[in-house]
């Protein structure tokens, strides 16, 4: 049974599970914010990231499976020309050249050793090719013209790649997700971006042209299928698309009940057309329907959708599920959710059935399956 | 000699004791100084451009300095400098 990984508003918890069910096991940064967490294929090094209010974000490793940390190198964004405009298109507000929040770690491939993504706001993807002793701004991402003239904040102040798909079959080939600004591909190992938003749609964009400009949808998280990576869903502001061509093209489902809104998004690790999702009121509101928690999953590629709720709250529960906070692990059948309002629940059938296994953690931020 | 000081709460995260540097003329000067031993305190307290962090103060002889952007800020000898959070963020 793998171990669970909770990156919280107050700390790292780590989960195992015993005779009696799935427990904390170790409490780690008590007190400090941890919006992602990465345990490494090895089982022995995981890179934590954390969000100090006051004095900006750090990235801590552990080499021996989280049983103790030490401060890494975290990225750095290089200086800013002089008299270079950067700002938000909507605001007109100074986009900063600092990081500002880790919001995404994945490992490259097995035949890339040392290789490391990590995401962040204000839209910066970085390379590591050391395990995160050092990282690299992808300049040629980042020196888009679309990155200064039509991506923007999407929940926070300034633009944030929150998803990386690295595709297992060839680790040059990555994708990047930007809230807000599409979908970014290379195929060369970061030398050229593309970007693979096309037959996105947002709704409450003025006209028709710009709800189809593919430089400002708003992905809120992006994963593909292991086992099949041209086959992507993607769970995002307007509702849920997928695509099944690598991203060449995106179709979005319409009709999805209680709500298309949501978060986040996991999908199974062999079986492209079995996924999942978190729904919820969307905009403003950000609650679940009707107050009760429900999980909408997908056995045939989004033509019909099942709502589950066994297991989870039925009555006034107002528990938002962040886009990191669904997980599913390896076999595909043990899944984890957590809430803001501190609620973990996890499910040993693919979610049938859900137990409750923690109602007093700190808000969860992200959860992760691991070795 | 110039007297550097951090708040309590940042010695929670990173070691920044207490210490003279030599006198400089520029605040920053003098964090550079204190930042060529300690390497790993500069990003708690200065952002990615060298700009004190959005919620972190830096106070000369008890009042915030006026240049946070570069800490061009002149520093006489045996001066104190103080590094606190904000209490406007975190």
């Amino acid at each position: 049974m793998p171990r669970l990984f909770v990156g919280t508003k107050k700390g790292l918890f780590t989960l195992e599970r015993s005779g009696s069910g799935w427990g904390v096991t170790r409490a780690t940064f008590l007190g400090d914010p941890v919006p992602m967490v990465l345990p490494e294929r090895n089982g022995e090094t995981v890179h934590a990231a954390l969000n100090h209010g006051h004095f900006g974000s750090k990235l801590q490793v552990s080499r021996d499976g989280g049983a103790t940390f030490e401060e890494s190198a975290v990225p750095v964004y290089p200086e800013k020309p002089e008299g270079f405009v950067d700002q938000c298109p909507m605001r007109k507000t100074d986009r900063p050249w600092s990081l500002e929040l880790v919001w995404a770690l994945e490992q490259g491939t097995p035949d890339q050793e040392g290789r490391l993504w990590c995401g962040t706001i204000p839209g910066g993807l970085f390379r590591s090719d050391d395990s995160g002793a050092t990282w690299t701004l992808q300049r040629t991402l980042w020196d888009q013209p679309e990155r200064t003239s039509n991506w923007m904040g999407g929940g926070y102040d300034n633009p944030g790649v929150h998803s990386v798909v690295v595709d297992p079959r060839d680790g040059r080939h990555v994708m990047a997700a930007v809230s807000c600004g599409g979908v970014w591909r290379t195929r060369d190992d970061g030398e050229t971006w593309e970007q693979t938003a096309l037959g996105m749609r947002s709704d409450y964009a003025p006209d028709e042209a710009a709800a189809f400009d593919p430089e400002s949808q708003d992905p809120h998280r992006v994963v593909a299928c292991p086992a099949d990576p041209d086959r992507l869903w993607c769970q995002h502001h307007n509702g849920i698309f997928r695509s099944v061509d690598g991203a060449a093209s995106w179709q979005e489902i319409e009709g999805v009940k209680p709500s298309a809104f949501g978060f986040a998004v996991a999908v199974h690790p062999t079986d492209p057309d079995l996924a999942w999702f978190v729904p919820a009121i969307k905009d403003e509101h950000r609650i679940p329907v009707d107050g009760a928690v429900v999980v909408n999953r997908t056995k045939d590629g989004g033509q019909t959708f099942e709502t589950l709720r066994d297991g989870l709250p039925q009555e006034h529960a107002y528990d938002l599920v962040y886009r990191h906070a669904l997980d599913v692990d390896a076999t595909g059948d043990v899944l984890a959710i957590g809430s803001t309002t501190g609620n973990l629940w996890v499910s040993e059938d693919g979610g049938d059935h859900w137990e409750t296994v923690s109602t007093s953690l700190p808000p969860v931020q992200c959860v992760r399956f691991g070795p | 000699m110039v007297h550097v000081r951090f708040t309590e709460n940042l010695r929670r995260h990173v070691d920044c004791a207490d210490d003279e540097v030599p006198d400089g003329a520029t605040v920053r000067a003098c964090l550079d100084a204190y930042f060529q031993d300690r390497p790993d305190v500069r990003s708690y307290v200065l952002d990615d451009q060298g700009a004190v962090r959005n919620h972190v103060v830096v106070f000369l002889d008890g009042a915030p300095i006026d240049d946070r952007r570069a800490q061009s800020d002149s520093v006489r000898a045996g001066a104190e400098i103080v590094v606190m959070q904000a209490l406007s963020g975190g």
